[in-house]
This record gives C-alpha cells, sequence and structure tokens, in this order.
C-alpha cells in the first residue's frame, strides 16, 4: 500500500480511505465531539499521507497504528488550537481542556481496542452489548462452548479497560508490525 | 499546509515521531524489551489474530499483552500478584494483573519490578515515590529503573493530564473509587485476609473459578439471574474478583454505541478530491471508472457494522423479465455473492481471476443461480456472515486499479454478459448502478436509509440506461413485445424521437430515436415526452415498479411512451 501511494495510485488513495476512514473519522469525533472538525481532521490526516507516504515506518508498526496516531495527534492538535482561538467565552478552563483530552485519549484508545481486538473477542462483546445476548446466547451464536463465551467476554473487557492504563504515546508501536 | 519543515501545525502534531528515538515514549525497547521476560505473566492468551494485515499491527502494546509489560507492577500489582500467586493458572493473561486495590494498605508492596513473581515477597508498603511530578508521565512509572530521559517541554498532550489527576503519590488510579457502591462491603470488611491467598478460594474451591470466569458476562449483564447474584455475592468477599469487577464494568462504559460510524458519503469524495488537489495522482483513476468507486464504497460502508442477522435478512430482489415484475429471494450476503459473481464478468474480461472459474457460466443470472446453488450458505444465510463482503469489496478494488493502469486503450474493451455485451467504460457504469439497485434493497430491508448517489455519477447511469434503450427497443420489437417502426430510417438520418426529461441533480434531457437503434434522435422530431424525477426514473429502470405505473408525466403518442417505459423496465434483471 505504502509503495502505491508512493507512486501516486489514485486507486491506492481510494482504497486506503475505504479502509481508515471510519478509523480516523470516528477517532477524531471522540476528541472533537464535532462532525466538521471530524471532517476536517479527517481530510488532513488523509492528504499528509497521501502527500507523505514515506512518513510512514513500517519496522514502528501497522499502517493502522500509525493513521491512528496522526489522527489522535492531529485531533489533539485542532481541539488546542479551537480551544486558544475563542479565548474569551465558551473556553474550558485549562484543567477541563487537558481533561477532556485526557477522556478523549482514554475513548479513542478504547475505540482502537475494540476496531484491533481479534476478532472472536469482538464477535463475543458485540454479541452481549450490542445485540443484548446473554453469554450462553452468545455462545450458540458463535458456535462455542459456554466456558468460551465467558472467557471471550471476560478477555474482552480486560483488554478494553487497558486503554484506562497508559496514554497512547506513553510507549510507541510494537515494532513487529506488517505494511499493509 | 505547507508541508515539512515549516510552522505547519503537522509539524508539532507529527514531527517528532520522526525525531523521537532517545525519547521515552518512543523506543519500542525503551522498557518493554527489557521487561517483558521478568514479568510474571506469561504469554497472553489471546485468540490468534485476524489475517487482515492492518490488524496485525496493535495500538501501543494494547493487544499483545504489551500493556502490563512495559511497566514494572506498581506497588498495588505486586500486591495483588501475591494475593494471586498460588492460585493464578500459569497461562492466565496478563491483564489479570492490572491494579487492585488492596483492602488492606499494610499487607504488603513490592517496589521491584521483577518481584511479582515472587509470591512470598512481602515488603512494606512503599507509594511510589514522585519528585519530579511535572516530568512523570504517570504515578506508575515511579519504579523504573531507567527514568525518562528527556522532559519532552513541548506538550505530550495524551499523557500531560495524566500528572494532574493525580498530585499526591497515591498510586492507586485515581477515577476507581476504593469502595464502590455496587459491592459495599469489598474493601471495608473483607471475611478473609486477602495475604492468606488460598482462602478465597479455599473457602469456596469449585465456584470461585467459575464465578471469576462470569465477571466479564456479569460486566456486560449478559448472565442468568442466578449467576448474577450468586457473582454479586462472591464480590461482597472476594476483594480481588471485586477489584476486576469493578475494572470491567468500566471498560464496558467504553463500548459506545453513540456517534455510529456513519460517514457522510460526500465526505469521501471530498476528501479524495482535497487529497488529489494537494497532490495529482501520477496513476489518475479512469473517469468512466468513479461511479463504480464511489457506489461501491457506498454500499460497502452501509455493510460495516451490520451484525450477523443483518447479514441473514431477507431481500427480495425485483426486475421487470420484459413482460412483467418477478423476483427472487436471498440474504443480504446473497446480493453481495450476486454482485461479486457478477463483476467477476468485469474481473474475468481484465484477466483477474474469475471468482466463478474458468468454466463459469456467461450470462449473470446463470452466474448468479450457479454461485447460490454452489453456495447456498451465502444464498440463505448459513455461511459465515460477512465473509463474502471481503472478496466482493477485493475484487471491486483490483478491477478500479486494474483500470487504472491500463489506460485508455481498456475503455472500449468488449465484456460479454452472455446474450449481450458492453464496452468496460459501460461496463462500469452498470456496475455502478447495480451496486446501488442492491444496496437500496438491501437498505430496504433491513430498514436504513440509503441516499442516491452523486449527481454526476448518477448522471453517467441515466445516460447509460437512455444509450441502451434503443437497443433494447429493437430487441423486444423482434421478440413482438413492442410495436413495429413507423417507417423505416436509413442509418444515421433523424427518425421519430422520444424526449426522456428526467428531473433532479442527476438528471437532463436525452432523445431515444424510436424507429432503429441506428436512427439519429433529433429534438425537432420528437413524438412524445416522458418526463420524470430521478427517483421514479430509477424505480422504473430497477424493475422496481411496472412500467406502465411509473409516477411519470406523459404527453405525445401513447405507443411510442409504453414502448419507452417498457424497454426502460425491460433494461432491469437479476
Amino acid at each position: 500500500m505504502q509503495q502505491r501511494l508512493a507512486r501516486g495510485e489514485a486507486a491506492a488513495l481510494a482504497e486506503l480511505y475505504d479502509r481508515f476512514a471510519s478509523l480516523v473519522h470516528t477517532l477524531a469525533y471522540r476528541v472533537l465531539e464535532d462532525d466538521t472538525g471530524a471532517d476536517r481532521v479527517t481530510r488532513e490526516v488523509f492528504g499528509y499521507v497521501w502527500e507523505n507516504p514515506d512518513a510512514y515506518d513500517p519496522q514502528q508498526g501497522s499502517l493502522r497504528a500509525w493513521i491512528a496516531m496522526l489522527t489522535q495527534r492531529q485531533a489533539v492538535h485542532r481541539l488546542r488550537a479551537s480551544q486558544t482561538a475563542t479565548a474569551c467565552e465558551d473556553t474550558l478552563t485549562s484543567e477541563a481542556l487537558e481533561e477532556r483530552i485526557r477522556e478523549a485519549s482514554v475513548a479513542a484508545r478504547a475505540d482502537y481496542i475494540v476496531t484491533s481486538m481479534p476478532a472472536p473477542l469482538r464477535a463475543a462483546l458485540e454479541l452481549a452489548y450490542f445485540d443484548r445476548r446473554d453469554y450462553r446466547q452468545a455462545a450458540a451464536a458463535l458456535g462455542v462452548t459456554e466456558d468460551e463465551a465467558r472467557r471471550r467476554l471476560r478477555l474482552g473487557l480486560q483488554l478494553l479497560s487497558t486503554a484506562h492504563v497508559q496514554p497512547p504515546r506513553a510507549v510507541s508501536p510494537p515494532g513487529y508490525g506488517r505494511a499493509l | 499546509m505547507t508541508g515539512r519543515g515549516g510552522p505547519d501545525p503537522y509539524d508539532d502534531a507529527y514531527g517528532e515521531s520522526s525525531g523521537g528515538t532517545g525519547d521515552g515514549r518512543d523506543g519500542p525497547g525503551r522498557g518493554s524489551d527489557a521487561d517483558l521476560p521478568s514479568h510474571p505473566a506469561g504469554p497472553p492468551r489471546i485468540p490468534p489474530p485476524r489475517s487482515a494485515a492492518e490488524d496485525s499491527g496493535h495500538w501501543p502494546g494494547a493487544l499483545d499483552g504489551g500493556i502490563p509489560a512495559p511497566r514494572p507492577p506498581t506497588a498495588h500489582e505486586a500486591r495483588a500478584d501475591e494475593a494471586w500467586a498460588d492460585e493464578t493458572p500459569a497461562d492466565e493473561t496478563p491483564a489479570e494483573r492490572a491494579p487492585k486495590p488492596g483492602p488492606e494498605p499494610d499487607t504488603a508492596s513490592n517496589p521491584e519490578p521483577t518481584a511479582g513473581s515472587e509470591p512470598e515477597a512481602t515488603p512494606t508498603p512503599k507509594p511510589t515515590p514522585k519528585p519530579h511530578p511535572g516530568h512523570e508521565r504517570e504515578p506508575a512509572l515511579g519504579p523504573e529503573p531507567e527514568p525518562t530521559p528527556r522532559p519532552a517541554p513541548e506538550a505530550n498532550p495524551e499523557s500531560e493530564p495524566e500528572s494532574e489527576p493525580h498530585p499526591e503519590p497515591e498510586p492507586r488510579p485515581a477515577p476507581e473509587p476504593p469502595v464502590p457502591a455496587k459491592l459495599p462491603a469489598a474493601a471495608p470488611a473483607p471475611p478473609a485476609p486477602p495475604l492468606a491467598a488460598p482462602t478465597p478460594s479455599a473457602a469456596h474451591p469449585l465456584s470461585h473459578d467459575l464465578l471469576r470466569s462470569l465477571l466479564g458476562a456479569w460486566a456486560l449483564t449478559a448472565c442468568s439471574q442466578e449467576e448474577t447474584s450468586a457473582v454479586e455475592a462472591h464480590l461482597n468477599h472476594c476483594p480481588s474478583c471485586a477489584e476486576e469487577a469493578l475494572r470491567l464494568r468500566d471498560a464496558v462504559g467504553l463500548l459506545h454505541t453513540e456517534h455510529s460510524l456513519d460517514l457522510d458519503p460526500m465526505l469521501r469524495s471530498r476528501v479524495l478530491a482535497g487529497c488529489l488537489g494537494r497532490r495529482p495522482a501520477r496513476i489518475p483513476m479512469p473517469g468512466w471508472a468513479s461511479a463504480y468507486d464511489a457506489e461501491a464504497a457506498r454500499l460497502d460502508a452501509l455493510l460495516r457494522d451490520m451484525g450477523e442477522a443483518e447479514w441473514r435478512a431477507p431481500v427480495r430482489l425485483k426486475w421487470f423479465d420484459g413482460r412483467r415484475l418477478t423476483g427472487r429471494d436471498t440474504t443480504v450476503a446473497g446480493v453481495i455473492g450476486h454482485l461479486m459473481v457478477v463483476d467477476g464478468i468485469v474481473a474475468a474480461s481484465l484477466g483477474l481471476p474469475d471468482p466463478m472459474g474458468a468454466a463459469a457460466p456467461g450470462s449473470p443470472q446463470a452466474r448468479t443461480e450457479a454461485y447460490w446453488h454452489h453456495e447456498p450458505g451465502a444464498a440463505y444465510g448459513a455461511g459465515p456472515p460477512g465473509a463474502v463482503r471481503e472478496l466482493w469489496r477485493e475484487q471491486g478494488h483490483a478491477l478500479v486499479r486494474t483500470v487504472s493502469f491500463a489506460g485508455r486503450g481498456v475503455a472500449e474493451l468488449d465484456v460479454p454478459y452472455g446474450e449481450f455485451a458492453l464496452p468496460i467504460r459501460d461496463a462500469f457504469l452498470d456496475r455502478a448502478l447495480e451496486c446501488w439497485v442492491h444496496a437500496g434493497d438491501i437498505a430496504e430491508a433491513i430498514d436504513y436509509p440509503y441516499e442516491p448517489p452523486a449527481s454526476a455519477h448518477l448522471k453517467a447511469m441515466i445516460d447509460l440506461c437512455a444509450r441502451l434503450l434503443p437497443g433494447t427497443l429493437a430487441e423486444r420489437r423482434r421478440a413482438g413485445l413492442a410495436s413495429p417502426p413507423r417507417r423505416l430510417v436509413e442509418a444515421g438520418t433523424p427518425g421519430r424521437t422520444l424526449h426522456l426529461q428526467v428531473e433532479g441533480t442527476g438528471g437532463g434531457d436525452w432523445y431515444i430515436p424510436l424507429d432503429s437503434p441506428a436512427a439519429m434522435a433529433a429534438p425537432e422530431e420528437a413524438v412524445a415526452t416522458i418526463a420524470l424525477d430521478q427517483e421514479a426514473f430509477y424505480l422504473l429502470a430497477s424493475g422496481h415498479v411496472p412500467p406502465q405505473e411509473a409516477a411519470a408525466g406523459l404527453s405525445g403518442d401513447t405507443e411510442a411512451i409504453r414502448d419507452v417505459l417498457f424497454a426502460t423496465a425491460s433494461l432491469s434483471r437479476l
């Protein structure tokens, strides 16, 4: 994908958007809580990737993780800029701003964990949370034992709970990611 | 954007990752590599990751068990590890060992990063020292032997706030109340001292593991009433489970339904156009392929968040078979399979692999029936839901990519559809129209709104229909389904004409030669007019309404009008 982008393939850009637009927009929305702002960050992030395909280093992790990181940074940048711009009324106190960024970081991280989670775990969580099935129904729907359904729900939530543990930038992406 | 190097917002937003290898935030080897072997937890028990390449990478440490790993256990974690040491199975996940609120502050604490693996170690509690709160990223990093080398004067926006809620050296995560209302007895009065690790499980030797395994389901309120009661009773005297229960309940709060992932479909074209404005494509996409590219992306977005049940939702595909409306029942998955195998005709003619193999039938209907016959799971929803989406989408991307590379010459390449053929540029428009029509069918089946295509794309699709009408009219005439020509027209000369007027942003005026496909249409020769809005045209041309009931304003020669309405409906097919 990186090579195709570097070659200037419009079709690769379209594919890139199809794969990651939802991730980018959702993460940006988490920070900005504003559709227009999230649209703008989406344009900026894809514009940056398209203009600088070589900025991505596959050694540092997956393309997905890189794009998520770009999005998070740019969204926080936009949030800070908008807060500075509207200096007087309607401005958050700096504590409130930092708290919001912190919460958005946790939420963005949670979003990312959910979207990147192994599919069996996510499927179990979706059945239990979005479809409101109990774990026995989830086990039946997934074709696994009840033990396994309980395990998946617990493990999925454990993974999700790590969103609280560290700010996203405290560690860099693991080094074994593959390019798209 | 001014690119890299200037006072561009991207500089502070993006620039630091490249140069920041010495910064503690960047190096994967900072602590994780060194700590991983010594961490008490074994490799995480996580099912194999999905095959999609982008899922192989993780948000920093999120999924590979790396969350606890890069950070030595805090005093709380060490304490918790002790409490669990002799009943935690060897293959337990590291997440088990996240902070647990010790009910008794004097139980134990271990500042050594590696000592969590030594169950009997019981040093005195030692809150994480925090001499430089301004530089501290997170209290838990306190005992780390390798201090963060660089204070990072320019914001580390995500982590900065981390230090603010915890100005005091209390290592317990602030948002976690020590005594949750739901778990009243967890902290204040544990019946068994948690340091006597075997006690909780000894008191309930058979049920503890089971109860603990239920915590995820409990947090999601996905277990039975009896189980819920049993879990909650257990939480009253098992601090470790109580802590985990609380943590998992918190995690449920992170599963959001709001802001579902419905992107504005028009955002795609704006984003892509913006990118191409900043850096023109060296290998552009042919203009005639853009409608397919956009419509496939729109349909894909509709499919994105569909659950299993929706993939199996019944869908009735409708079309006009030349004489009457007909239909075929399938599922959402079956519709996507249908799109995939018909797209396969285009793929094969471009030299791409045909999803049906080399001996595939030629006509769209025969291919679809063969596919549904051989893949009943796809047609009736017994197979893995949504798997066909990947196949369809990958093939679609390959189609667009291939014609982008092939250049101008490929536009006129014939695509054989069995009884007829289309030049590839029209085949792409036809596939775009099919995407839209079937997206509409799916949206209706799952009761979801779906908008018409972008104006330019809609206009191109209507134009394709208008160009196909004379040939269809002639076919119907040969089959005795349309009235014979009124007069013989020499090829290329003006003949009787019907004025097709489509209203709407994608609409326009088209002139259809009535007597022969070879005749020239001429506005001054118009003998009849059909005026309808684009939605009505869509319903007519997709065979979703009987042609005689199309909501159209009609004037002029009634026979010509009838013939054209029926021919338009006949453009539809399975």
